[in-house]
């Protein structure tokens, strides 16, 4: 069994005019020390469904259906209680912005004795020596002095090595990062990105990682899931999605990369824009931006427009597309008269 | 966000589903303040035509019928529903357009403050540096004096000046001029800290950058979008003036008692309360108390609806 | 595109004391502080029982000489601080400079009243990073365009300017029945393309861009870069074209200059720089770009972080976290030399051959 499983996860939102289906039938799960990305543009839902995680998603969301399973236990529907000692604990968060975790008024030290004594029966000199310890392994200069400096006193790249430490205060089980390195510059970036990397690994921590950065997904993530409008379309081994993507969107994406196109050449685009949540269109989501939804021969595909598809297995990964659907029933049949043939 | 459907919703539409009429129709102390006020509003507005006798009409008033109680009361007169004040006058139509004169004041008070505060608040949040150091401190000293002290001041310079008469004959724009003077800092400060908001923002930059001068950006681009917090702080500040008027009418400052407004009816029935005929006074009060408490309501409403972080810069 | 690129290699690139007559436009000297200490009274502080005047200032950019050549793109590029987005404001008077000129066609306009500035306005326009924000909320998408042609065509009859903005309107792909709406019924990208639409509406030669698609999504942005590419060559435009994005900049630029504390470390054709970067840090913000190609990353560590701009290291900027940091970096500025290959770089230790 998994250590984290996530089946049929469906997250709505409660508005005014409509009710937002925000996650369709999400289902994946997480090997213990296992690194897995989330991929998709503002809009898509992944941060929704990092934030369904640990049942954090405000009102007026609510989890309409399906479930979270951590280490065998069912996370959703559990007490507020029990959900603490979870939460921290042994799945801990990092998002985008450090200010979001770190208490202005409250030194480095303070926040990080509070966090252990609020999860552990320790003393301070023991919860101090913990705290700096962490510190130390985030490779920040100098940990003693940092303990008694507040958060504004710190640049941006400081600040998130010391969220870091703080998520691995309490040894957990999973670290869940939401777009961790988005606010920062290219260099500190990566220096943070190695970082978790490294710890993640020598701890044997499993990381989900979300972000909308290809690059970043590619060098840290041994799995990943691409979602679009609040599904999961294409989901599988990091290297071999960005090597050889099946889901037209996934494909669309890779190649509208700079680095994909030729300099000073036409970037390959993706027309048109995400379908607001609140009105997606019928079908596959994707269909009124896809090139595929014609067959080669020019014949429409009646598919794509009318029916939600279901994930078919290609290789090591699983896609979400009527087009690849059809062009792998058309492989099994050609191997099935194959075998016919010649027996 | 769905731009790319071709039929654009009507004005009607976009009110239909916008979020202020959605929250209107959930909360009902703003639906009840609402009609409250629209329905003083009205009679104030119409009280020519629908009080039953004029006050300022001394050929109408009969010092006979003088402080009669209302008609729940024995003794009360059938043709005086609320009874009648210490000169006769029909108290129902003397609150009727003592109403109308309070509002007026109030109105009229609020708009030479907007006037005032929107300039020089956008003056001030805009251009910045020594305009701005200059006309706000020059707001700080403003606010240092009660508006009932610039109030008491002005008001007794020109009594002793001009004279009563002359006075009571300009009672109403003297009031509002008065109110209007002493309050405009309210406005100065919210409207530059929401400029200040604004004008950091790009598309400022950008209409600098197509070559507009300034003034154009202050009330095209910037004044449009300070709009909300300043309709906002309007309705305390109507209240504010209504009650600032009441007071000073009160201490004998404001309107005189041939030309009442809700406040000098209150001051004057205030010498009855000890010879029994609570109502000239309690009436009106009750009146003034219900109007301001309906406008105070529906402006907590609506700074709930509205930007709430911009509301009191 | 690609041909212009080699061809632009073959010109001269010219040097910074040369008067050259074929750049559009030319930033000389260019610096600029912001005072962290307030007003006057603000400033005075006791100290040793005396009342002494104390300022602070941000040096956003100092000496910073820049040329960009008619019909090219020039990017530069740099981490957040660097004074990238003061360069652009500058090169369009939203800031004035503290010191140093800026030449538009020869021109002085650094010191121009808004008055003497308004015929350059309508040659030099500018498109914003935030599209959420770019956009006047309580204007109409047809009011903010109509807008810059009427200030701009006094002239102009109501028809003429419908017209123009229809066809501006479709040259950037929106509808032109979009008009009547308002900036917050659009996704970001649509935002952008109106955005770009203002800019374009009074037929400018020279376009700066400050960060236009970092705002975006990926697919989203494509689109838009798409869209600035095909203006350019439309309309023969020249840009300058802030970002930090260096993949951006390999595939848009003509030239590229990398900023680091205000300062230009390195200039150069696009080709060449991601060739063969020259200075250290030009180098280490390579190499920490996330490829889609490595498994395992091996970017070059810089120590420590960007020092604040308001108390300048000596010497080169950027001494404190070079490897190759020896005492002459501790104490002398360097100044752009142009190699071999027409790239000019600012490190004392490509000078000397150490690198």
């Amino acid at each position: 069994m998994a250590l984290l499983e996530v089946n049929h996860l469906d997250v709505r939102f409660a508005l005014r005019l409509s009710e937002v289906h925000a996650l369709r039938d999400v289902n994946f799960t997480l090997e213990r020390g296992e690194r897995l990305g989330i991929v998709g543009e503002s809009g898509a839902g992944k941060s929704v469904a990092a934030f369904s995680l640990l049942n954090l998603i405000a009102k007026p969301g609510f989890i309409a259906g399906g479930e979270v399973r951590f280490d065998g236990k069912q996370l959703n529907g559990m007490s507020e209680r029990a959900l603490r000692k979870v939460r921290g604990n042994r799945i801990s968060m990092i998002f985008q912005d450090p200010m979001m975790t770190l208490n202005p008024v409250l030194s480095i030290g303070e926040q990080m004795l509070e966090c252990l004594k609020a999860h552990r029966r320790i003393s301070s000199k023991k919860a101090r020596a913990i705290a700096l310890d962490k510190l130390r392994q985030v490779q920040i200069p100098s940990p003693e002095t940092r303990l008694d400096q507040y958060p504004h006193e710190l640049s941006g790249g400081m600040r998130q090595r010391i969220i870091i430490a703080i998520a691995l205060l309490l040894d957990p089980d999973i670290i869940v990062a939401d777009e961790p390195t988005t606010a920062l510059d290219v260099t500190i970036q990566a220096e943070i990105m190695a970082l978790l990397l490294e710890l993640c690994e020598k701890y044997n921590v499993g990381l989900i990682l979300i972000t909308h950065d290809l690059g970043v997904v590619s060098q840290v993530t041994q799995r990943m899931l691409v979602m679009y409008a609040g599904r999961v379309i294409e989901q599988g081994p990091t290297r071999e999605i960005i090597n050889d993507p099946q889901h037209p969107y996934t494909q669309g994406l890779i190649n509208a990369l700079p680095q994909m196109a030729t300099p000073g050449e036409k970037l390959n685009q993706i027309r048109g824009s995400m379908p607001s949540l609140s009105n997606l269109p019928s079908g596959c989501a994707f269909h009124p931006r896809c090139d595929f939804i014609k067959r080669a021969d020019g014949t429409q595909r009646p598919a794509c427009t009318q029916q939600v598809p279901a994930f078919v297995t290609s290789g090591n990964c699983k896609v979400a597309c009527h087009m690849v659907a059809e062009l792998l029933d058309k492989e099994a049949n050609d191997e099935a008269r194959l075998k016919e043939t010649n027996p | 966000m769905n731009a790319s459907s071709s039929v654009l919703p009507s004005r009607w539409e976009r009110f239909r589903d916008s979020y202020l009429l959605y929250s209107f129709k959930r909360d009902i102390v703003a639906q009840i303040s609402l009609v409250v006020f629209i329905a003083l509003v009205a009679v104030a507005v119409l009280a020519p035509w629908l009080s039953p006798m004029n006050p300022y009409d001394l050929a109408q008033i009969d010092i006979l019928s003088s402080e009669l109680p209302p008609f729940w009361i024995d003794g009360s007169d059938a043709q005086y529903l609320l009874g009648t004040d210490a000169q006769g006058r029909d108290m129902l139509s003397t609150i009727l357009y003592g109403a109308r004169v309070s509002l007026m004041i109030g109105f009229g008070a609020v708009a030479l403050q907007a006037l005032i505060g929107v300039c020089f608040g956008l003056l001030a949040g805009y251009l910045g540096g020594r305009i701005d150091a200059f006309l706000m401190r020059l707001a700080d000293i403003q606010l240092s004096f009660s508006t009932l002290m610039v109030a008491i001041i002005v008001g007794a310079l020109v009594k002793a000046i001009f004279g009563g008469a002359t006075f009571s004959a300009y009672a109403v724009p003297l009031l509002i001029l008065i109110i209007g003077l002493a309050e405009w800092p309210q406005y100065a400060r919210t409207v530059r800290a929401s400029v200040l908001a604004e004008k950091n923002k790009e598309y400022v930059d950008a209409a600098r950058v197509m070559g507009l001068r300034s003034k154009r950006i202050m009330f095209r681009h910037v004044l449009p979008n300070t709009l909300s917090p300043i309709f906002v702080i309007s309705t305390v500040q109507i209240a504010n003036a209504i009650i600032s008027e009441a007071a000073l009418s009160f201490l004998g400052l404001g309107m005189p008692e041939t030309h009442p407004s809700l406040g000098s009816l209150i001051k004057a029935g205030f010498d009855y309360i000890q010879s029994g005929s609570w109502w000239i006074t309690l009436i009106p009060g009750a009146v003034l108390i219900v109007l301001v408490l309906s406008i105070n309501l529906l402006g907590d409403w609506l700074r709930d609806v509205m930007n709430p972080r911009l509301y009191k810069g | 595109m690609n041909a212009q690129a080699t061809a632009m290699t073959d010109q001269h690139v010219p040097t910074q004391n040369e008067e050259s007559t074929e750049s559009l436009l030319q930033i000389r000297g260019l610096k600029k502080r912001f005072s962290l200490s307030g007003d006057f009274l603000d400033q005075l502080r006791f100290k040793g029982g005396k009342l002494v005047r104390h300022q602070e200032y941000v040096h956003a950019i100092n000496g910073v000489n820049l040329d960009i050549q008619r019909g090219e793109a020039l990017c530069v590029v740099g981490e957040s601080g660097c004074g990238k987005s003061t360069v652009a404001r500058i090169v369009m008077g939203l800031i004035t400079p503290t010191e140093g000129e800026i030449r538009y066609n020869g021109e002085r306009i650094d010191n121009l009243s808004s008055r003497a500035l308004l015929p350059y306005r309508k040659r030099m326009q500018m498109i914003f990073q935030n599209p959420y924000a770019s956009l006047n909320p309580r204007m109409t998408i047809q009011q903010t365009l109509e807008e810059p042609l009427r200030l701009h065509h006094p002239d102009w009859n109501r028809q003429t300017v419908v017209t123009k903005v229809e066809e501006v309107m479709h040259s950037v792909g929106i509808d032109p029945d979009w008009g009547k709406r308002f900036g917050h019924e659009f996704s970001g990208g649509q935002r952008q393309r109106i955005a770009i639409a203002r800019a374009l509406a009074v037929d400018p030669e020279f376009i700066v861009a400050d960060e236009p698609i970092s705002a975006l999504d990926v697919s989203i942005q494509a689109q838009v870069l798409n869209l600035l590419m095909e203006a350019q060559h439309e309309r023969n435009l020249t840009y300058l074209f802030i970002t930090h994005d260096l993949a951006v900049v390999e595939h848009f630029g003509t030239r590229v200059a990398v900023m680091y504390l205000g300062t230009v470390c390195e200039i150069a054709n696009t080709a060449t720089l991601f060739a063969k970067p020259r200075h250290p840090y030009t180098q280490a913000l390579m190499s920490a770009i996330p490829r889609l190609e490595d498994d395992r990353p091996q970017h070059i560590r810089l120590e420590g972080e960007v020092p604040t701009p308001v108390n300048l290291p000596s010497g080169c900027v950027f001494h404190g976290r070079c490897p190759y940091t020896n005492a002459r970096c501790k104490q002398e500025i360097p100044v752009l030399q142009t190699q071999d290959d027409g790239t000019r770089v600012a490190c004392h230790a490509v000078e000397e051959g150490r690198l």
